[in-house]
């Protein structure tokens, strides 16, 4: 049973339910994917669907991948993505639609949060500084770090400032709000990681 | 940009026009339970907001002496109707300064 699709984000809106209610929609573009390899247990020691998405020019692609579609008889694609899944009545070259979703289902979405860049403790972690006036000279930096004696080192794992975003995020348990056929549109509630372009996956749970 | 202008384009429904300084009745669908039944807003149109399917609008009204504003979405299928009872006649698009203003001067000239 074919448990997800790869996507692309097209950006938000919001639309009005059977309620008359606006709920915010994130505007998905999600397939029509075909199936670029098929793994099994038996060779790869484990069941997954590859699956491509975007059709590209043949030019476009790198030649060793461009054998990758050769073989599978299958255009080349822009993006291509491994599912876990049962690989139970799958071909290789087959189209895979959102048909696989329901109007209310839930479903989760992974995508590449947008980068932030090198970031400090308070927009990283979530830390409050300090006071912004009364002459307070302490105001976004992280404070202490640690103990002296005890342990006499900076624990694991401690936040520090650094680097966010441009990670790969996975948000569980959206509603597909309406799915759109002819358009390969898919609308989910609410907010999805990523840039508007950004490439996501759309899976059950 | 194109799949999001057509579904809210899908999501547009028929409105009566109306502009700023205007003075609308807005029959309101009211769910109460199982019920439904309409109320009525009446007051002046001090903006407009937003554009295609996201546009909203405020209503302002003084009941019992206390200013009452509703901002409303434009396309709403909560809104059963829009009456247009008077036409104002002002010369901006958002009506805020009425809010400071009571009695005589919060008056709008009605247009001809």
């Amino acid at each position: 049973m074919i448990k997800g699709i790869v996507g692309e984000k097209i950006g938000m809106t919001q639309i009005y339910n059977d309620n008359g209610r606006t709920i915010p929609v994130t505007v998905v573009k999600a397939g029509p994917c075909k199936v670029v390899q098929i793994k099994t247990a038996e060779k790869d020691g484990y069941e997954a669907v590859q699956l491509g998405f975007d059709k590209i020019k043949e030019k476009k692609v790198t030649k060793p991948l461009l054998g990758h579609f050769k073989k599978a008889q299958v255009h080349p694609h822009r993006y291509l993505m491994e599912i876990r899944m049962s690989i139970q009545g799958l071909t290789v070259g087959q189209d895979i639609h959102l048909d696989i979703f329901e109007k209310g289902e839930k479903v989760d979405v992974t995508g590449i949060s947008k980068g932030k860049g090198f970031a400090g403790v308070m927009k990283r972690h979530g830390y409050h500084g300090g006071p912004g006036s009364h002459g307070s000279m302490f105001n976004r930096a992280p404070g202490s770090i640690g103990s002296s004696s005890y342990p006499s080192r900076v624990w694991k794992g401690k936040g520090m400032p650094g680097h966010l975003g441009s990670k790969r995020v996975t948000l569980k348990g959206l509603e597909v709000v309406d799915i759109k056929k002819e358009q390969n549109i898919l609308l989910i509630k609410g907010a999805i990681p990523g840039a508007t372009g950004g490439f996501l996956i759309i899976s059950k749970p | 940009m194109n799949a999001i202008r057509l579904i809210e384009e899908s999501q547009k429904r028929e409105i009566t026009s109306f502009g700023i300084g205007d003075t609308v009745k807005v029959y309101l669908k009211i769910v109460e339970g199982d019920k439904e039944r309409i109320q009525v807003f009446e007051g002046t149109v001090i903006g407009r907001k937003g554009s295609g399917s996201r546009e909203t609008f405020t209503v302002r009204k003084v009941s019992f002496g206390i200013g009452v504003e509703r901002i409303l979405p434009l396309h709403s299928p909560m809104i059963d109707k829009i009456e247009v009872v008077k036409k104002g006649d002002v010369r901006r698009a958002k009506l805020y300064y009425l809010r400071g203003k009571k009695g005589k001067s919060a008056r709008i000239k009605e247009k001809e």
